[in-house]
């Protein structure tokens, strides 16, 4: 007995999933929070130290890549396989753009001796340390994540491809599409905590 | 009358064969079973364990073990009990069983998912022995893991807090499984308001599953990147504060206590209205008050930190909300006595076994509120006075759910009912056994004897003793309960369909179901502890 | 059970418009972040990052367009977010 697929209820299952990466990121966030509010200048002085472009450009490529992969499931409704194609094609482009941008945001940051217990960490003020303490410990988890995200679009990609997505059915993709908003989601807020901080 | 064929004949995915059918089924109920073996392995693992503590405890001095390994075996026996047992019980094994049959659905909303949680667990579990036999040994440092020495002490605790983490994750897709079929899958014309009791706790569980672990989840992390990268996240050299660790873990930690309480209470809340004849008291009273323990649960947290150098204010302010949380607790225990008045009660085992609840349950809220109140607990804190507390509220209390719950389905899920005159004797015992066990801690935690301490000052000694004496009445009278329900595979007295008279939909389907759970479509009561139909059909067996 | 669920298809042209609004909210964040506002710094960064979650979550994924039950346990979840970061201030603010 082939039973239809209750597409509310597997959305249902994803978005409870998300709530639980919100509260494993929110953890991390209240560890910033409190120690935001123990250490606000060496916080300052450790936003300094980061790069604004950089992290302004990573903060647009993943807004444009959330932007492809919201269309791609406005390409598979229409049934239009190619561009769908394509536009996760440029999703996981941006996602590999913003792993190879932290990879040289990090290794300039390795380079300036600023890494977990680094001298210059060890020798600077208490909160200095724990701003890049936890810098490391965000960006790293959120890394992760963009990893995970893009392995889901590209197993989505496949099944494209493969004609198990269509506009019929395409959970796969819409809950793939999910994960991604909510790894973007995370970087909107940290982007500002740690970058943008005066 | 056709026979219907059961679960245990018919493997989903069909097709499957011997171990495979177990190893890659789809049934819930099977994966409900698979679960109950593995929780009596740890559960027995890990009394055994307290036992031996126990018993080190009884003379002073070194006794059966030297002081390290004492250190090991109280937090193999946490991790173990918490993680592993009292967590995961009553949701993975009945929850998975009768959730989806007490809506009238015929599994949960993501089977395959249910399945990979069960390995989850499996894993998780397995990689807590590995994390014996490897490295310096078995982590030290208690259950709670706290910073700083977990992050310095160079036994096992990365491996163990991996495990924790793996279990965690199990927990929380369960809930999510949990929450989606009850949202999905209830069967046509069952309301919010007709939905049992148990499946009520099961889900407002489900809710603090999903929300509060994956805060442990990264807590465990943290953990482990500080012992190989010593960021100093905790370290108050490098800026760190401990007490952070402490609200992380807690966070967590807290509310699982009430994972832990309400699918067993959610138990009690079946069996009391089955065994007095007589519909719930106050049925929305228990559903209003299920989650509001589950909101207001998740509030308290550092109730256990009021020693530890946290602000008066937040010690003010826990405290505080610690006692709001009390009121939906007395709710239920108020609506199970107000069932019972009047009631025609029918004594049987998991009715004993249910007001056994009832009364340590009591007991260890009660002491509760010694701990809630922050002066009072300064004097009791980290005493063997907490060690009671939360053994007569997770033991009294939840493991005689537990209990209560086997009892109560053992008929259904085996087709076989037990002999009831050694359940009594074994309950018995245990309970005896329990309170010889616990209250003395209760009297030495007041006294001033530490927990978690290997050895102590000589006037402690007659309470450890007779704790011990407690412990080894209670061990017996637990080995004679489960030798009792595995002698019920031999004799293989059947069970009928509804043994006891109960109202709600697994007592409406063959002992043990088929595997798509029912054979007719389920009939909705309009109230799900309406128990006029059992009463006029006792009337007219009489008549 | 035969559910009628809209096939909410959001169009190339909107999304593109949401697209345009977070790039807009990025330059104001980067733009304001160079001004010293006191206090306030943190409040109009969140502030801002919260104008643009909202975006991303309404439209990106959907919720605008989801049942009450996604709807009440997401904003149920960042409720119990904003508790348990707020209740530890009970202690961090007040040492």
């Amino acid at each position: 007995m082939e039973k239809a697929i209750d597409k509310t209820g597997v959305k249902i299952g994803m978005w409870i999933f998300l709530y639980s990466e919100v509260i494993l990121f929110g953890g991390l966030f209240v560890l910033y929070a409190a120690y935001f509010h123990a250490f606000p200048e060496d916080f300052a002085l450790g936003g300094k130290e980061l790069n604004r472009i950089f992290g302004t450009a990573n903060t647009l490529v993943l807004l444009i890549s959330s932007f492809t992969v919201a269309a791609s499931i406005t390409a598979i409704q229409q049934r239009r396989k190619g561009l769908a194609i394509g536009l996760l094609v440029f999703s996981l482009l941006c996602g590999l753009t913003f792993l190879i941008n932290k990879y040289f945001e990090w290794g300039a940051k390795f380079h300036h001796d600023l890494y977990p217990n680094s001298d210059r960490l060890l020798d600077s003020d208490p909160g200095f340390n724990i701003f890049f303490g936890l810098y490391y410990t965000i960006t790293g988890l959120h890394g992760l994540h963009v990893i995970i995200g893009m392995v889901l679009l590209a197993i989505s990609l496949v099944l494209v491809a493969g004609n198990k997505i269509s506009a019929e059915r395409y959970a796969m993709l819409e809950n793939s599409g999910l994960y991604w908003h909510l790894v973007d989601l995370i970087w909107i807020f940290v982007f500002p905590l740690f970058y943008l901080v005066l | 009358m056709e026979q219907v064929k059961s679960f245990y004949e018919t493997p989903s995915p069909a097709g499957l064969t011997g171990i495979k059918a177990w190893l890659l089924t789809h049934d819930h109920k099977r994966l409900a079973l698979m679960y109950l073996w593995a929780v009596f392995f740890w559960l027995v693992l890990a009394v055994f364990l307290g036992m031996a503590l126990r018993l080190e405890l009884m003379f002073i001095g070194e006794t059966i073990m030297p002081p390290e390994i004492y250190n090991a075996f109280f937090t193999l026996h946490g991790v173990i009990m918490i993680f592993l047992f009292v967590i995961p019980a009553i949701p993975a094994i009945f929850g998975n069983f009768f959730l989806p049959i007490q809506i009238g659905a015929d599994d949960v909303f993501f089977p395959r998912l249910n399945l990979f949680s069960w390995y989850l667990y499996m894993f998780g579990g397995l990689l807590a022995v590995i994390s014996l036999f490897t490295g310096d040994g078995f982590a030290d440092t208690g259950w709670t893991f706290y910073v700083p020495f977990s992050v310095t002490t160079e036994t096992n605790v990365s491996l163990t807090v991996t495990a924790a983490f793996i279990l965690g994750m199990s927990s929380m897709l369960t809930g999510l499984n949990f929450v989606t079929t009850v949202h999905r899958m209830r069967v046509k014309g069952m309301g919010w308001l007709q939905i049992p009791l148990f499946t009520w706790s099961i889900y407002a569980t489900a809710w603090v599953q999903i929300l509060a672990t994956p805060v442990v989840s990264i807590t465990l992390v943290l953990v482990v990147l500080e012992r190989f990268l010593n960021i100093g996240l905790f370290d108050p050299a490098k800026g760190g504060d401990p007490l952070l660790y402490q609200h992380l873990f807690w966070m967590y930690s807290h509310p699982a206590v009430y994972i832990m309480i309400l699918p067993g209470m959610g138990i009690i809340s079946e069996i009391i209205p089955v065994f007095s004849r007589k519909a719930i008291f106050g049925y929305k009273g228990i559903v209003i008050s299920s989650m509001a323990i589950a909101v207001a649960g998740s509030l308290v947290w550092a109730h256990h930190m009021y020693t530890s150098g946290m602000s008066d204010v937040s010690v003010f302010v826990f405290s505080l909300l610690t006692y709001l949380v009390a009121i939906p607790t007395a709710v239920k225990v108020f609506s199970w006595v107000s069932t019972m008045y009047k009631g025609s009660i029918l004594m049987t085992p998991p009715l004993f076994m249910a007001l056994i609840f009832i009364y340590l349950f009591t007991v260890g809220g009660l002491t509760g509120l010694v701990l809630g109140a922050a002066g009072t607990d300064i004097h009791v804190h980290d005493t063997t006075f907490v060690v009671a507390h939360f053994h007569f509220t997770m033991f009294g209390g939840t493991g005689f759910a537990f209990f209560a719950g086997l009892h109560y389905w053992w008929p259904k899920m085996f087709g076989i009912m037990y002999d009831f005159k050694k359940a009594y004797i074994g309950s018995v015992l245990v309970t005896v056994g329990f309170i010889f066990h616990y209250i003395p801690m209760f009297i030495l935690g007041m006294q001033g004897m530490p927990r978690r301490y290997y050895d102590y000052l000589p006037h402690f000694e007659t309470g450890n003793f007779l704790a011990g004496f407690g412990g080894i009445l209670m061990v017996i009278g637990i080995m004679l309960m489960f030798i009792n329900l595995w002698a019920s595979f031999r004799v293989r007295e059947p069970a009928s369909a509804d043994p006891w008279g109960g109202t709600t939909l697994e007592w409406s389907v063959p002992s043990p179901p088929p595997l798509h759970n029912f054979v007719e479509e389920p009939k909705i009561l309009e109230y799900p502890y309406d128990f006029s139909g059992v009463l006029a059909r006792a009337a007219k067996n009489k008549g | 059970m035969n559910e009628h669920e809209s096939e909410h298809i959001l169009s190339y042209g909107f999304l593109a418009q949401i697209l345009g609004g977070l790039v807009l909210l990025t330059a104001v964040t980067v733009g304001v972040s160079y001004i010293d506002w006191g206090f306030l710094n943190v409040p109009i960064a969140l502030f801002v990052a919260s104008s643009k979650a909202t975006l991303v979550l309404l439209f990106f994924m959907h919720i605008k367009y989801e049942g009450m039950v996604i709807k009440v346990s997401f904003i149920s979840t960042m409720l119990v977010l904003a508790f348990l970061i707020s209740f530890t201030f009970w202690d961090v603010a007040f040492r």
